[in-house]
């Protein structure tokens, strides 16, 4: 099975059970391909359960940026029987497969007797990942060097001679299959985008950070509290998600900016909240990380299906920031500004990403990310009376804290004068609605300088695909296959339709491709006014992988 | 000028131009004036800003007490204020965050918070204004009804017994638990300061009269007395436990009123203060942990 072949890109599949450390033996695939200048993109597959079932990270790294996964894989990585068998349609001629031969695992290409290995070389048996580390950097013409120092940037000191040792074995113990080639690229760090997006909000103003466990967004609680001394910030696990949201109401109104993190159904539980947020103007970023519902649905697979929860969310009629990045770098610019832009108009500000940002992990680019803009809440000038809701420019009224002399700050969830007392005066109650739209209208008079709709591809191009969040990569390079342009809304609310209008002039055929079963976005449009084309769903739980996107897209074009 | 007459001319002025909307003899009132003078005397007395105060209200007539009262106040939604204090606690440790909470908005709709706010020691003062029914909504049973208790909900009468919030406080973990009663004013604001001055987690249930829908002012004046220093020691678990089972909301006892329980233990948000200490740059902060990924 020996070949010599020449491409640009490799994808690389590993797979195991639950509990065998596959999220952390992809990064550490991720790293190898990262120190030879290649962006990468991971997608983690994993059932909901501590130990067994069959858990798979897909590395694809590329001369250029990636988002998505392909279906064919050039290396199988196997530590058991299901990682053979649940992937046989991703292999073919020229994939090499590496699987643990002391699993009894019934395979073709080359076996590593992983058990004799481990006992030989006194090891954990964690250190499986690294013996498949090593034989895969030697199938890919890898040199021993770059995966050892792969495994010292992410081993504990105290077991790396282990790894570095099992390592060495898998590297002995097959042959050179191909060559990955050295790029002249720099090596990028690897994150996710409960990571990037946890940067994105300190880089905000964020000085506390509160939730509750729920994936997909657990990890950017792990995250924030792993850092909360580098980072400066105080990071709060409170009972549930009801306690979470008024904890940070309070810190807010108090003045310490603070942002909560979530999934469905612990926003369900944070509506009410999210409501006391509108009426009582108290600043709150939400991240929401979509999961397949309804209820439980499949916790730790991905979909697009709360876009419209997020904008309905909560009783009543109050304005709200929806902002739904597609990688990396979005999530890191939106982050911060949806914080900002949450202080400076006093509404809450809905990050909306999914199991596949959230959790994927994709090469970041620092340098290449603009720096957000700059914005700041108003304040009291501290001259004359205080009133929490006087009628200042734009409907938005300065801050004070408690703790202000000269200040008696009072807010509320119910209609409310200026002063923040308690009226059910129709006059007043009517200024008060107005007020808090007006809000919405400067913020979206604000927006109209921010890049909301991004536009991908030629504009000539007579066929437009329109997709949103974390879909955005696969349909980029699924469009390049029919030369068709990509248009994304980063901004869900207020809709930015003068954007859209632009974007879509000569759009041609259309095509709205989402992660889920009713065209949510598609309905979004249509309410706006603008005609969304055909549908192409997938609602699975998976998102889509590029060759698969495009045979979908195919159906619908040609 | 006596530090008295001067706290009641400060006192004074702590009253909004909203209109009062509670009913004729309502035990809100004894709440809301003790409560203006407790705030007075101790800005006067420990040298605490008026603007460090804090008041919280849930929904229900207890919660209208926010509304009259110059004092800084979140007015926020049923159940829920625990958790807001201590967000503020966290965000500004000068803070003196004082909750007032109905029997129904926290022993049913946010019981939760009560319980896990007693159990980390969070630094706010919770005042029930107990009146063992719901009055806003026009009379249903609330978590202490007792057991019979004929509301517009349960005609037939409730089968089902109260708790008795002093145990669970105590259960839970709360370092500061008191009884008072809307009757008894003086002593009333007495227990509203050392409460408020506490550190760390304190609660009193107020027992209050509802005039319109269970008024059990005689029944009150009957059972209720003042604790004497002999009659608890106040650093003994089971010696509140004693006391605080002596009535139990439900069968006819003599009710203590006065602090049951009060200790001393870390506080729930001082480990949280370093951490934002200071005026970091945290921008400075996010670059270099990129820069150590690479």
């Amino acid at each position: 099975m020996t070949r010599l072949i020449t491409m640009s890109e490799y994808s690389v599949l590993i797979g195991g059970k639950a509990g065998e450390g596959i999220n952390t033996a992809g990064l550490s695939i991720a790293g190898l391909f990262s120190r030879l200048g290649y962006r990468i993109y991971m997608y983690f597959d994993y059932p909901s359960l501590i130990r067994g079932g069959h858990n798979f990270a897909i590395i694809r790294a590329s001369e250029k940026k990636v988002g998505a996964h392909r279906t064919p894989v050039d290396v199988l990585l196997a530590f058991d029987q299901k990682s053979i068998e649940n992937h046989r349609e991703r292999v073919h001629d020229g994939t090499t497969v590496i699987y643990d031969a002391s699993q009894t695992v019934q395979a073709e290409g080359y076996g590593l007797p992983l058990d004799r290995i481990i006992k030989e070389e006194k090891a954990p048996p964690i250190t499986g990942n690294s013996a498949m580390l090593g034989a895969l950097a030697r199938v890919a013409g890898i040199d021993r060097a770059i995966y050892e120092d792969v495994l010292r940037a992410t081993v504990p000191a105290k077991h790396l001679p282990a790894n570095l040792r099992v390592a060495g074995r898998g590297y002995d113990a097959v042959v050179d299959v191909f060559t990955v080639e050295p790029l002249d690229h720099p090596t990028l760090p690897v994150l996710t985008g409960n990571e990037v997006t946890g940067l994105g909000l300190v880089y905000g103003g964020l000085e506390s950070y509160v939730a509750y466990p729920m994936t997909p967004t657990s990890n950017l609680l792990h995250f924030l509290a792993g850092h909360a001394e580098d980072l400066s910030i105080k990071v709060l696990h409170p009972e549930n998600e009801i306690s979470v949201i008024l904890m940070a109401l309070g810190l807010a109104y108090a003045g310490e900016k603070a942002a909560v993190g979530t999934s469905g159904g612990g926003f369900c539980l944070m509506t009410e909240g999210l409501s006391l947020a509108g009426m009582s103007e108290i600043p709150v970023t939400i991240v929401m990380g979509q999961r397949p519902g309804p209820s439980t649905g499949m916790p730790t697979y991905t979909a697009q299906s709360d876009l419209h929860f997020v904008l309905n969310a909560g009783q009543g009629e109050f304005p709200r920031f929806v902002v739904a990045p597609g990688d990396l770098e979005e999530a890191y610019t939106w982050s911060a500004t949806a914080l900002m832009l949450s202080w400076k108009y006093q509404v809450p500000a809905i990050i909306l990403t999914d199991k596949t940002l959230a959790e994927g992990a994709y090469s970041y680019d620092i340098g290449a990310v603009p720096p957000p803009p700059d914005r700041e809440p108003v304040l009291w000038d501290g001259v004359g009376e205080y009133r929490r809701y006087a009628r200042g420019e734009g409907g938005v009224s300065p801050l004070a804290f408690p703790g202000r002399e000269g200040a008696v700050v009072k807010v509320s969830s119910y209609a409310h004068d200026e002063g923040g007392l308690t009226t059910e005066r129709a006059e007043g109650v009517r200024g008060l609605q107005e007020k808090m739209l007006q809000k919405g209208e400067s913020l979206k008079a604000e927006l109209a300088t921010y890049p909301t709709v991004k536009v991908y591809g030629p504009y000539d191009a007579g066929t437009t695909i329109v997709c949103w969040g974390s879909e955005k990569w696969a349909c980029i390079e699924a469009a390049e296959r029919f030369g068709a342009r990509v248009v994304q809304p980063l901004v869900l609310a207020p809709f930015p339709v003068r954007h859209w209008k632009e974007a879509m002039i000569g759009a041609g055929r259309v095509v709205c491709v989402e992660n889920n079963a009713t065209g949510q976005l598609a309905r979004l449009l249509r309410q706006q006014g603008f005609d969304p084309g055909r549908p192409v769903l997938k609602y699975d739980g998976r998102p889509f992988a590029v060759d698969e996107l495009a045979a979908r897209l195919g159906e619908v074009l040609t | 000028m006596s530090p008295e007459q001067f706290a009641g001319k400060q006192a004074g002025e702590l009253i909004t131009p909203a209109e009062n909307t509670w009913c004729p003899g309502c035990g809100n009132f004894a709440i809301q004036h003790m409560m203006k003078s407790a705030v007075a005397e101790l800005s006067e007395e420990e040298g605490i800003p008026l603007e460090n105060f804090v008041l919280l209200g849930g929904i229900g007539c207890h919660g209208k007490l926010v509304d009259y009262l110059t004092i800084n106040s979140f007015y926020g939604i049923h159940g829920r204020s625990i958790p807001a204090a201590t967000g503020m606690r966290l965000a500004n440790p000068d803070l003196k965050i004082i909750c007032h909470v109905g029997d129904g908005d926290i022993y049913a709709e946010g019981l939760d918070h009560l319980i896990f706010a007693a159990k980390r020691n969070s630094d706010i003062t919770v005042i029930v204004h107990d009146n063992r029914v719901y009055g806003l909504t026009t009379g249903q049973y609330t978590p202490t009804s007792p057991f019979g208790f004929r509301g517009r909900s349960t005609p037939g009468g409730i089968t089902e017994h109260p708790l008795n919030p002093l145990e669970v406080m105590l259960a839970a973990g709360a370092t500061h638990i008191a009884r008072g009663y809307t009757k008894k004013i003086r002593h009333l604001k007495d227990l509203f300061k050392e409460a408020i001055m506490h550190r760390g987690f304190s609660f009193i249930d107020v027992l209050q009269i509802c005039a319109t829908y269970f008024n059990l002012t005689d029944y009150y004046n009957i059972h209720a007395y003042e604790m004497q220093e002999s009659d608890v020691e106040t650093g003994r678990f089971e010696s509140a436990l004693g006391k605080i089972r002596e009535w139990d909301y439900d069968r006819d006892a003599p009710i203590a009123l006065g602090t049951f329980y009060s200790v001393e233990k870390p506080i729930y948000e001082e480990k949280f203060q370093a951490l934002t200490a200071g005026k970091p740059d945290r921008r400075a902060l996010v670059r270099k942990v990129i820069e150590e990924w690479r």
